[in-house]
C-alpha cells in the first residue's frame, strides 16, 4: 500500500508507538492504539483496524476481535462532534434519567446510537457513568453536566447546536 | 455519632489533588519510614494482622491475597488497581482519584513494595476523565519527586506506574477481565484457578486491589494496626472463617435521598443511620420501600431491614449478596420494583460479556420476561421462572466462569422474594385475563413497539 492510502499519519503512529514501551507485549498497547485512532479521527474504521494491526504485529481480525467487545469504539461513521451520553442506569433512571433520555430523542429526532443530520450529536444511552450523587446526569464528550432537568438539557443542546465545536 | 475523616480528610483543601497539600498533611511520611525500615515481608505480614478486607465488593482480605504471591520465582510481578468503578449506584473511588489522588499513589507505591511490584497498570474507565487528568499529573509528581521510578528515595526498589483506559465494559471489574483488557483482548474473565496471584496479567504472578483498599493500606501504615481494628464490627463468635469487618469506609448514597453524596464513617453504621443522619432522609417527606445496599449486585434491602448493619457479613443475614462497594441506593415508598428491576436486568443483560451461557442467556430471558410483564402480559408463573434464573445462575450454583452472573441473580431473587406481593398485584391488575396461563405465550419482541 502506498503511503498516501495510509489512514493513520506519521504523528498517530509515533503516538502508538509511544504507549509501546509501557507494556512486556505489543497486544497490550490495543486499546490504547484505538482510543488514539478514536481520538483523531472519531472512530476506528476497518482501514485503521488493519493498520493499528500492523503496527502491533497482530492479525487484523485480533484486533477487530478487541474491538467488537466495547461499546465505545463506532466504525461504520465518526460519531458527531459531541457524543452525548445519558444514563439510564439504576440512581440516575430512578430521578428522571429514562425520561431524560426520552425528550432528548424526540427534541433531536434520533435514537440512542445515531448522529444528528447537522453531524453535530451522536445520542447514546450510558450504563452508570459514576456519577450517582449528581443523578441524573449526562457526559457530553468529556463534560460532566449535573443534576440535569428537561429544562437544562434543553439550554445544553442549543449550546451544543450554536457553538462552532469543541 | 462523632467520626473523624480519615480517608476524606484532604478532600475539602484548596487544590487537594497537589503533592504539596498532600504533603502538608503529612503525605509521603510512610512511604519514606517504610522504605528505610520495613522489609516488604514485614508489610504484608502488617496488612494481614490489620484485618483489611478489599473495597472493590467480594471482601477478600487483601494480606492474604498478597501472601499467595510465590516466594523467589524469578522475573517481574504485576500490580493492578481496579480503578473501573462500574457498579451502578457506586461512584466513591471517583471522588477518591479525583479530589485527592497522591493518597490513593502512596498506596499504589506500598502495596507494589510489598508485593515486590516493578510495574503497576491504574486500570481506570474511561468516563472518568477529570480522574485520568489528577491521576496522570500525581503521577507526574510523583517521578519529579522521586516518589515512582529507578531507586524510590535511594533504595532498591524500583516501580513505574502507568493509567490503563478502559472502553465502557462492566466486566472489566472483575479481576481476570480485567487482566484480559490490559492484555488487549475481549474482557473474557478467566477461569480459576490458577489465581491471579500465581499466573495473571502477561501470566506473570498479579495482584489486583481496588482504590479504596490501597488508600487503606496507606493509613494503616501511618496510623498502625491497633488504630484501624479499633473501629469496624468483630468476628462472629459462631464463625471461625469470619475476619471480621474492620477499619474506616467510604459510603456513598443516592436515588430517592434528601442529600445525595459520599460520606465516611466506620464499617457497621446502618442502612437507617446512613439514610436519616447522613442522607437526611427520603426526599420528599416520603418513606423508603427498599434500598440497594452496596451497589445494584447485591440486591435489595427492604425497609424493615434497615438497622443492618453495613459490614461484610450482616447484609447477607438479609438475603442481600454482601456489602459490596457499601454505596447505597433508596426507593421511596411510590417506586415499583418491577421498573427496578426490569432496569437492573436490562444492565446485566447489556454487560453480560456472552462468554458463559447461563449468564447470557438468563439475563436476556429475564429483560424479556419483564418487559412482557410491564407490558401486561405476565402471568403469575413467570415469577418462578424469573427465580429459577436468579437460582441457578452465577458462580455460587456453580454455572459461571465469573460472579457477574451472580449480581444479575440477586436483584431478581431480593425483588422477587421479598415484594412477591406488589409483582403478583401488578400482573393480576395488568392482565385479569390471562394471568393464570400458564402454556407458553409469545415472546415480547413480536408484541411491538409500546
Amino acid at each position: 500500500m502506498s503511503l498516501t492510502e495510509r489512514l493513520l499519519n506519521d504523528d498517530l503512529r509515533r503516538q502508538i508507538a509511544g504507549q509501546l514501551p509501557r507494556y512486556p507485549t505489543k497486544q497490550a498497547a490495543t486499546l490504547p492504539a484505538l482510543h488514539l485512532v478514536n481520538e483523531r479521527l472519531g472512530y476506528v474504521p476497518p482501514q485503521a483496524v488493519i493498520e493499528i494491526a500492523e503496527l502491533l504485529e497482530l492479525s487484523p481480525a485480533q484486533v477487530q476481535d478487541t474491538l467488537s467487545f466495547y461499546g465505545f469504539f463506532k466504525q461504520d461513521k465518526p460519531a458527531g462532534q459531541y457524543r452525548v451520553w445519558v444514563c439510564r442506569s439504576i440512581s440516575c433512571a430512578v430521578r428522571g434519567g429514562e425520561e431524560l433520555l426520552q425528550h432528548l430523542c424526540e427534541k433531536l429526532g434520533v435514537r440512542p446510537g445515531e448522529t444528528t443530520a447537522d453531524g453535530r450529536i451522536t445520542l447514546e444511552f450510558a450504563e452508570c457513568l459514576g456519577l450517582c450523587d449528581f443523578a441524573p446526569a449526562i457526559l457530553v464528550n468529556d463534560t460532566v453536566h449535573r443534576n440535569m432537568t428537561k429544562e437544562k438539557v434543553d439550554v445544553l443542546v442549543n449550546t451544543l447546536t450554536d457553538n462552532p465545536g469543541p | 455519632m462523632h467520626y473523624e475523616p480519615v480517608l476524606l480528610a484532604n478532600i475539602h483543601k484548596q487544590q487537594s489533588h497537589t503533592r504539596a497539600i498532600y504533603e502538608a498533611g503529612g503525605g509521603y511520611r510512610g512511604l519514606r519510614r517504610v522504605l528505610k525500615e520495613m522489609s516488604p515481608k514485614d508489610m504484608v505480614g502488617l496488612i494481614k494482622a490489620s484485618g483489611l478486607r478489599g473495597r472493590g465488593g467480594a471482601g477478600f482480605p487483601t494480606g492474604l491475597k498478597w501472601s499467595f504471591l510465590p516466594e523467589n520465582l524469578p522475573g517481574p510481578v504485576y500490580f493492578c488497581v481496579n480503578a473501573d468503578e462500574s457498579e451502578p449506584g457506586t461512584f466513591v473511588n471517583r471522588v477518591q482519584m479525583e479530589l485527592d489522588p497522591h493518597q490513593v499513589l502512596e498506596g499504589i507505591i506500598l502495596s507494589c513494595y510489598a508485593t515486590r511490584a516493578s510495574t503497576a497498570y491504574v486500570y481506570l474507565r474511561y468516563e472518568y476523565y477529570l480522574c485520568r487528568e489528577r491521576m496522570q499529573a500525581a503521577i507526574d509528581e510523583c517521578y519529579a519527586a522521586g516518589y515512582l521510578g529507578k531507586n524510590i528515595l535511594g533504595s532498591e526498589f524500583s516501580l513505574d506506574v502507568f493509567i490503563h483506559r478502559g472502553a465502557g465494559a462492566y466486566v472489566c471489574g472483575e479481576e481476570t477481565g480485567l487482566i484480559e483488557s490490559l492484555e488487549g483482548r475481549r474482557a473474557w474473565p478467566r477461569i480459576k484457578p490458577p489465581f491471579p496471584a500465581v499466573e495473571g496479567l502477561f501470566r506473570r504472578p498479579t495482584v489486583v486491589n481496588n482504590v479504596e483498599t490501597l488508600a487503606c493500606v496507606k493509613h494503616i501504615i501511618d496510623r498502625g494496626v491497633p488504630w484501624f481494628r479499633s473501629m469496624g464490627t468483630p468476628p462472629e463468635p459462631n464463625n471461625p472463617r469470619d475476619p471480621g469487618s474492620f477499619g474506616p469506609k467510604l459510603y456513598g448514597l443516592s436515588g430517592h435521598v434528601n442529600h445525595p453524596g459520599f460520606y465516611e464513617g466506620p464499617l457497621g453504621i446502618s442502612v437507617r443511620q446512613l439514610v436519616e443522619e447522613f442522607g437526611g432522609g427520603v426526599w420528599k417527606g416520603r418513606r423508603a420501600k427498599a434500598v440497594v445496599p452496596g451497589g445494584l449486585s447485591t440486591g435489595l434491602m427492604s425497609e424493615s431491614e434497615f438497622d443492618t448493619p453495613l459490614d461484610f457479613s450482616a447484609p447477607m443475614r438479609v438475603g442481600c449478596l454482601g456489602l459490596g462497594t457499601a454505596c447505597v441506593v433508596v426507593f421511596d415508598e411510590t417506586y415499583p420494583m418491577l421498573d427496578f428491576l426490569y432496569n437492573s436486568c436490562r444492565f446485566f443483560a447489556h454487560e453480560s460479556c456472552g462468554q458463559c451461557t447461563p449468564c447470557r442467556e438468563g439475563t436476556h430471558w429475564a429483560v424479556q420476561m419483564l418487559e412482557r410483564i410491564k407490558r401486561g402480559r405476565g402471568r403469575l408463573v413467570d415469577l418462578d421462572l424469573l427465580l429459577e434464573i436468579g437460582d441457578s445462575i452465577g458462580i455460587i450454583p456453580g454455572s459461571t466462569i465469573c460472579g457477574l452472573a451472580d449480581g444479575a441473580a440477586w436483584p431478581i431473587k431480593n425483588a422477587i422474594r421479598k415484594f412477591r406481593g406488589e409483582f403478583e398485584e401488578h400482573i393480576r391488575r395488568t392482565n385479569p385475563q390471562g394471568y393464570m396461563q400458564t402454556e407458553p405465550v409469545e415472546a415480547v419482541a413480536s408484541l411491538g413497539a409500546v
